[in-house]
């Protein structure tokens, strides 16, 4: 039976109703305040790249422009990730109250929910909280209002600048960069876009402190996470843990006993094999860590009964359909790679092809237009360098 | 301007703020290696085939997506660099159909020397054309689209959209689907596609190229029954060599026609005979609109009037513009009026049966293709241009037939409808038709050459968007008076999406014009889609310094002035806008969706 080495939490979910108080007090604090607090609190981007929040709106603060937007990116498409659905089911409100902080400091009248085309059942209670909060906003006498923009189903909108795009009626497609959204984002005006859960927790952050948030977490990734866990595990769901644990203890809360691999942070992300489990921890990136994988949350456990070959095939199909097209390695290159390990293992390519592809793989990595098809490498390359036999034979 | 510094190639370089990488490496002298990158067009970013090495930074930086920033170090030749093109250029081979050598780019393709110089061989990744559903759309009488061919660097979308601002050919779907497309995937031929070919002039391998009649013109010339004529557009011979080894500017009007007779060509003819023919006619309709306008108040009278010269101009109005059709003027284009006038005044002339004449033209343009095919035109009771070639078309003719071009001597046209002033070589040039055409209205209205010095009409030269200048007639002919002190006012303009901008301000009644010249293509016909390959702004300025220096050294400069026109109306036509014109020289449009 599962252990529970992990401290679960209930900052986000919590129900709390104290927008208006929060509001008022950010109200009166000079915005250079506000994002100090946030760059103290240590919160980087939730949905998986991990940016500095605070430094995020610091730019967007600073951008030159009469016109500007906060946008909520609700287009979470990451497979196995299905955090930001509850967020926005059950505390919709303090994501907003986050976008409203937002505006002020960075100046925005108008706000935009991007919200994933099959999530559209949430629309109506969405729309009944954000007619509440336009209240709350003539209230404290705040000139912001929010919309909510309804996305068609695509994973390469969920890109800030592909969902720019489509949001200004074009194809989903990503842009060069720079720009970055700060500085040109929708409609090419400074834009702070963020992730659903990186709003709600700067709701915690501007009614507890940013002290507390950082009490949380190890150093490089500082506060708690939302994970989506699911697999193989007998107690799938959504959890907030403290961040930064290692991957062993969130295999003895949450895996059944038989866990032979742990990919972190959907196709995406990366694969973990059973022998690395005590040396990985979950969070960003960062000097004193060590190695370290960041997550936008989604946490998928393997257990012995599963094909590595499968999994892979899976991913690889779901980037071949996925990927914009646009940029050469990420059209050709992933079409190769599924291609590829179907050949190999139906032995119509010797099992050097392999390397062949891993190069390519880094190519892609270090040549791609954007974050989709940079981070294939990411699962192809540690799924196949760690189960290599699985591949061929 | 604000200057950063930077390294490329371990090289301190010193450039404008606001250059991309690519750019800035061009002032060093070093080349970049691009496909999807073209200088008439936005960047797009999206081969990866330029992509540089920033020290320090473990992506790769597209080189001509990225603005240079100070302190920069770039490598654009690391190990890491040549792999990850090698790749890049691999992948793109693994999706292309590679028959290179029954390819019509067979030599000219982007995509196929990129390979050659990276040394793309056998172990390579798996080919996925066998996977694909391709499709070759050869349903277009001057375009074919091969998309077995495409790479998707989007230079034909990017070109349709933003130099043409058409959108006849866009993305569609995605991921491995991804693929260049039409209107609900219609060919070419039924969407709203001008033929204007700038699209084929931009696509770096055999994917878009013009539907070739080099073996119908072989068959032809070696028919012992036919009688093979052939007319020459104003902007073929400044821009002909190019493709026979020579420099951009190369007026060689005079190898032309010697290349022409060796080819087999019986009569070989100049369209600037029915450039000089069109100016009389569109001149006199032009002056016609403006007494029914300014003296009858006649209401069905429709100004500004604009040139029907361009083919791809016509079909875009068409298309986008059909309630401005009654504003286009009715004349037809030289090559129409020359090919109606080879299969009735001319076949008697040289006593041979219309029947047996083969009428073949060389333009620099894809879409006349298409408007010798147009039913409307077959005045002279059969097909009044039979077969159409692009200068590149021509210059492959003149290499099959083992032609040292460069060293041929210079010879002349036969006449008749050969001669022509210097007014119908500036054809070629954005401006020309309208500087023509003032020369001789001006003239036939006040008796008088037209107020500019050397009849160099300047204000309408040029690579300007927009041209506008006015013209303020004075001292008139006793026929004429009504036009005392009237200020003509024109526009010139080129490019589609330029045209479409001019369009807009018409409608909106902004722009009171009474005369505009549109060309379909950047610079006019001497940027035409049947052009040498490669095409830029500055290639562009060569040839049209080589047509107004045509120009300046003819001895004739007005259309009216040519002999032949002027025989050819004693003779035959005996007015302009006359019966005889009426049938054979004017023609009428049909108005077309918007798809």
């Amino acid at each position: 039976m599962s252990k529970k080495n992990l401290k679960r939490l209930d900052l986000i979910f919590k129900n709390e109703y104290d927008g208006e108080h929060i509001l008022m007090k950010t109200m009166e604090k000079p915005n250079q305040e506000i994002v100090n607090e946030l760059i103290i609190s240590g919160l980087k981007g939730r949905g998986g790249a991990g940016y500095p929040t605070g430094l995020k709106w610091k730019l967007a603060s600073e951008a030159a422009g009469d016109i500007k937007y906060v946008i909520c990116n609700a287009d979470e498409g990451e497979p196995g990730t299905f955090k930001d659905r509850e967020i926005l089911t059950q505390v919709p409100h303090k994501v907003l109250i986050g976008m409203a902080v937002c505006a002020k400091v960075i100046g925005a009248h108008e706000g935009f929910i991007y919200l994933r085309g099959e999530y559209k059942f949430l629309m109506d209670s969405l729309l009944e909280v954000i007619d509440d909060f336009h209240v709350l906003m003539n209230k404290v006498g705040l000139d912001f209002r929010v919309k909510i923009f309804k996305g068609s189903g695509a994973y390469i909108c969920g890109e800030e600048s592909a969902l720019f795009e489509s949001m200004e009626g074009h194809r989903g497609e990503p842009r060069n960069k720079p720009p970055y959204p700060t500085q040109a984002g929708y409609r090419n005006m400074p834009t702070v876009i963020n992730n659903v859960e990186t709003l709600a927790h700067t709701y915690s952050i501007f009614k507890y402190g940013s002290e507390k948030f950082r009490d949380l977490g190890v150093q490089d990734s500082r506060g708690s996470k939302v994970f989506s866990v699911s697999g193989d595990t007998p107690i799938p769901g959504i959890y907030e843990l403290e961040f930064g644990m290692s991957l062993q203890k969130f295999v003895e809360d949450f895996g059944d006993g038989d866990s032979k691999a742990v990919q972190v942070g959907g196709a995406s992300g990366f694969c973990v094999p059973r022998k690395r489990f005590d040396k990985t921890m979950i969070g960003y990136q960062g000097k004193l860590t060590g190695v370290s994988l960041p997550t936008g949350g989604s946490m998928m456990i393997f257990n012995s009964s599963r094909s590595m070959y499968n999994v892979l095939h899976n991913y690889l199909e779901f980037f071949v359909e996925e990927s914009c097209g646009q940029c050469t390695p990420c059209r050709v290159g992933t079409q190769q790679l599924l291609l590829g390990i179907e050949a190999v293992k139906k032995g119509q390519r010797p099992s050097d092809y392999l390397d062949k592809l891993l190069s390519l793989a880094e190519n892609m990595r270090v040549t791609s237009k954007c974050g989709l098809g940079q981070s294939v490498a990411n699962s192809f390359s540690s799924i196949v360098e760690n189960f290599k036999e699985e591949m061929i034979y | 301007m604000n200057k950063v510094n930077l390294v490329i190639d371990h090289i301190e370089v010193s450039v404008a703020q606001g250059l991309n990488i690519l750019e800035a490496a061009k002032q060093l002298k070093i080349r970049i290696p691009t496909l999807c990158y073209h200088e008439d067009l936005c960047v797009a970013g999206n081969c990866r085939v330029c992509v540089v090495e920033q020290v320090g930074s473990d992506r790769l930086l597209p080189a001509c997506a990225t603005p240079v920033a100070e302190g920069m170090e770039i490598l654009t030749n690391s190990l890491k660099v040549r792999n990850a093109r090698k790749s890049v250029i691999d992948l793109l081979v693994s999706e292309h159909r590679a028959e290179c050598t029954r390819c019509y780019k067979n030599g000219e393709c982007e995509l196929q020397s990129l390979s050659s110089e990276y040394l793309i061989g056998e172990d390579t990744y798996i080919d996925l054309v066998p996977l694909k559903n391709y499709s070759i759309d050869y349903f277009s009488p001057s375009i074919i689209k091969d998309d077995s061919k495409c790479i998707r660097c989007q230079r034909c979308v990017r070109t349709c959209d933003y130099l043409q601002d058409i959108g006849a050919l866009t993305v569609a779907h995605k991921g491995k689907d991804m693929k260049i497309s039409s209107f609900f995937e219609k060919p070419m031929y039924e969407v709203v596609c001008t033929n204007c070919g700038q699209c084929v002039n931009r696509c770096p391998t055999g994917a878009l190229i013009e539907r070739n009649y080099i073996d119908e013109v072989w068959t032809a010339i070696n028919d012992p029954k036919k009688h093979l004529v052939v007319q020459t557009a104003p902007a073929v011979r400044i821009a002909l060599g190019e493709v026979l080894g020579m420099k951009p500017g190369n007026i060689v009007t005079g190898k032309m026609v010697a290349a022409l007779r060796r080819l087999g060509f019986d009569s070989v003819l100049d369209t600037d005979f029915t450039a000089d023919l069109t100016i009389i006619e569109e001149g006199n309709e032009l002056l016609k609109r403006l007494k029914g306008a300014l003296v009858d108040n006649n209401p069905d009278v429709n100004l500004p009037m604009t040139t029907s010269c361009s083919p791809g101009w016509i079909k875009y109005v068409e298309h986008m513009y059909p309630e401005y059709l009654p504003n286009v003027s009715t004349a037809k284009s030289p090559q129409q009026m020359f090919g109606a006038l080879v299969k009735t005044y001319y076949a008697k002339k040289v006593k041979i049966d219309p029947e047996n004449i083969v009428s073949v033209s060389i333009m620099p343009c894809t879409a006349k293709k298409y408007e010798a095919n147009r039913p409307e035109m077959q005045a002279s009771g059969y097909r009044d241009v039979d077969l159409v070639l692009t200068t590149r078309e021509f210059a492959r003719m003149i290499k099959q037939a083992g032609i040292n071009f460069e060293a041929l001597e210079n010879e002349e046209f036969d006449s008749f409808m050969g001669t022509s002033s210097g007014a119908a070589v500036i054809f070629g040039a954005s401006g020309g038709v309208m500087e023509a055409a003032l020369r001789t209205a001006y003239e036939i209205v006040t008796g008088k050459e037209v107020p500019f010095d050397g009849l160099n009409i300047t204000p309408v030269r040029g690579m300007e968007e927009v041209k506008e200048a006015t013209i303020k007639i004075e001292n008139t002919l006793p026929d004429w008076s009504f036009l005392e002190g009237v200020e003509l006012k024109t526009c010139v303009t080129h490019s589609l999406a330029n045209a479409k901008k001019v369009m807009d301000s018409v409608k909106k009644g902004e722009a009171q014009y009474h005369f505009i010249e549109v060309m379909a293509c950047p610079g006019g016909c001497l940027g035409g889609g049947g052009q040498p390959i490669p095409t830029n702004l500055e290639i562009r300025r060569e040839r049209s310094k080589a047509i107004y220096q045509e120009d300046a050294g003819k001895p004739i400069r007005k259309s009216h002035e040519n002999p032949e026109v002027v025989k050819l109306y004693d003779e035959f036509l005996k007015e302009p806008l006359g019966n005889k014109s009426h049938e054979l020289l004017h023609t009428s449009y049909v108005r077309r969706n918007r798809y």
